[in-house]
């Protein structure tokens, strides 16, 4: 019965959350003091070299403010807007190539992020957590503290920064990966496979390293902490060997707030996904929404933004589902 | 009585050590005082220097363009004819600047909301706290780029740290809160409320002793924070540029492709300088963490 009641409420903020960043979006830029319509008619008599006559510019006003759902009351324009999101995920055409619509860029881009967000959160999640297990169990070791020190070392340094240095390092003074990312399309071969994987290595290596670092310093303060339990001094005086110890009883027991974390830092590792996408060039959402502010192109924008609060409110959402198993008392808040 | 000898405490003590620790010799740890030592060079450099410049460092052309470092020009001019020790300088104080201003807004409305939500609870905290949720869960990126791109770079440097503001605050409240919880089961808060003192005063007077040490640190990862924000969106080119940060200077070097004209001082300087500052941020923050850990007796 409580895990019904569990699900239940975290369904009910997964719904919230969804409403409040499409809210969110829906509102800012109507408070902003630019409006892109203008801006776009202005871009277009640039364009054109001349202005374009009175009459023409009132007809593209209309047509733009149709197309946009900019008619009717603010009200309106909102129920609008949420009806064609959840019911039809329909979030206009392109602005920048025109007649298709934006849907089905994000459909292409959505995949690259996606893959390349859950490998490298799994890697990073992984390695850092068991890095943090040994550096936390084995305090007194020589080696343990060697790799916290890293940890430590490169868990403050933002994720452009490591993009710049492992662009500087790997790509420009030893070329050992490409500069930036070329994935040609075409058929799902083996050698196309091996383009794609030479390709995410650095955008990749850039994430894990800046996502790892986190883990190695909350794991080894969880794995110190649990290792002066009661229980675990039980079963050390029992004779149980220390590798189960480390395994069955710190680790399990030092797992569930981590689980946790991971949970609440989706979002956080997402903008930094998004941000790597941009300095590598990687064909995901990020350098979707870069070109869009580039070509203003707001739907496009609008596009992206809701499909990332999507993806990230999902994916919390599923680790959190998640958890009951990591954790047979279900602990809920 | 109690709460009434507890009001008239001194608020600047909560920010020393106590007294056991004071007669120990103030034992500062490793990380602490690395931490603070980089920090101080930083802040004393970036803050004194500018005083000694007679030329905005922002001005293109002021010098012979890409300059090798030299007595003249510490670490080169660039492609603009600026002088990169000096942008280099007048980035760190801006950057400064900015994140101990969104830090401090930050910091307040966490502490406030947090706390007013785990110690009020019911309805209020419900609803307080899914917003706070929500506010974490969304990416915030995505959201300032779509501001960015609506400003155009016409956004003045403090209305991007009021947009950070905005977006930063959840993480801490919710902390905040989690410890609120545990305080407010405490027998000495009934004793509060019984002498009389209203939920404000229990709050400030109370509760708050026990998480400024927690608010310390908070304030020290906002900083980073907001800096590190402001600096991404900087080097994409989505901030304001008419700036000197240590975003808006790699976002020009990166533009003139400083890489592979060899103008290695322009980007490797400010890249080095960034890593210090969040380094020196960072250690300081954990370092003050197990410094009270230690003094509350749990490490």
């Amino acid at each position: 019965m409580k895990l019904a009641q569990y699900i239940a409420a975290r369904l009910g903020v997964y719904v919230v959350v969804l409403f409040m960043g499409i809210t969110i979006t829906f509102f800012l830029p109507r408070l902003m003091p630019s409006d892109p319509i203008e801006n776009y008619i202005a871009q277009l008599q640039n364009q054109a070299g001349q202005t374009l006559s009175e009459a023409e510019v009132m007809q593209l006003r209309a047509t733009l403010a149709e197309l946009y759902g900019l008619e009717g009351s603010l009200f309106t324009q909102y129920i609008n807007h949420l009806k064609r999101i959840f019911l039809t995920f329909d979030f206009g055409p392109s602005f920048a190539s025109f007649p298709r619509p934006v849907s089905e860029f994000i459909w292409v881009a959505l995949p690259w992020t996606l893959g390349l967000l859950t490998t490298t959160t799994f890697i990073a999640w992984s390695l850092g957590n068991f890095i943090g297990l040994l550096a936390g169990f084995f305090h007194n070791n020589r080696l343990a503290t060697a790799l916290e020190v890293v940890g430590v070392l490169i868990y403050p340094i933002p994720y452009y920064i490591l993009a710049l240095v492992f662009i500087l390092v790997l790509a420009y003074i030893f070329p050992v990966f490409p500069l930036s990312t070329t994935i040609r399309p075409g058929p799902l071969t083996w050698s196309k496979i091996q383009m794609i994987a030479t390709n995410s290595a650095l955008p990749a290596l850039t994430l894990i390293t800046a996502g790892f670092g986190w883990n190695i310093l909350s794991m080894k303060s969880l794995a110190y902490a649990t290792k002066e339990e009661p229980y675990v001094t039980f079963a050390r005086l029992k004779g149980v060997p220390p590798r189960k110890i480390m395994i069955s009883y710190v680790f399990r027991n030092a797992l569930l707030p981590q689980v946790t974390a991971l949970a609440l830092s989706i979002g956080m590792i997402f903008n930094g996904a998004l941000l790597t996408e941009i300095l590598f060039s990687y064909p995901g959402l990020g350098l979707l929404m870069r070109t869009a502010v580039g070509s203003g192109d707001y739907n496009m924008l609008y596009g992206t933004i809701t499909m990332s609060i999507m993806a990230v409110a999902t994916a919390a959402l599923v680790i959190d589902l998640l958890y009951p198993l990591f954790d047979p008392r279900i602990r809920y808040k | 009585m109690n709460s009434i000898l507890r009001l008239k405490r001194d608020w600047f003590s909560l920010f020393l050590p106590s007294r056991g620790t004071q007669r120990r010799g103030l034992k500062l740890n490793l990380r602490l005082r690395l931490g603070l030592a980089i920090l101080a060079v930083l802040v004393v450099a970036s803050f004194t220097l500018p005083f000694f410049s007679d030329v905005d460092p922002m001005q293109q052309g002021t010098y012979a363009k890409n300059l090798p470092p030299s007595w003249e020009h510490l670490l080169g001019t660039n492609s603009q004819g600026q002088d990169i020790f000096w942008f280099l300088v007048f980035a760190m104080r801006n950057s400064l600047l900015l994140g101990v201003a969104v830090s401090f807004c930050v910091t307040v409305i966490a502490t406030l909301v947090g706390l007013s939500a785990g110690y009020i609870g019911g309805w209020y905290e419900r609803v307080v706290m899914l917003l706070t949720d929500s506010f974490i869960i969304i990416p915030v990126f995505p959201i300032l780029i779509v501001l960015g791109a609506l400003f155009r770079g016409r956004a003045s440097f403090w209305l991007v740290g009021m947009i950070l503001v905005i977006f930063g605050w959840a993480w801490g409240a919710r902390t905040v809160r989690s410890m609120a919880l545990s305080i407010r089961e405490r027998e000495f808060i009934n004793m509060a409320r019984f002498s009389g003192a209203n939920t404000m005063q229990i709050i400030l007077w109370e509760v708050f002793p026990y998480v400024y040490a927690y608010m310390v640190v908070g304030f020290i990862n906002a900083i980073l924070y907001a800096i590190n924000t402001e600096a991404a969106l900087a080097v994409i080119g989505l901030s304001n540029l008419e700036v000197p940060t240590l975003g808006s200077i790699i976002f020009w070097a990166l533009n003139y492709n400083a890489m592979f004209i060899g103008q290695y001082t322009w980007i490797v300087a400010p890249v080095i300088a960034t890593v210090l500052l969040f380094l020196g941020l960072f250690l300081t923050s954990t370092g003050y963490n197990e410094l009270y850990a230690a003094k509350r007796g749990h490490s």
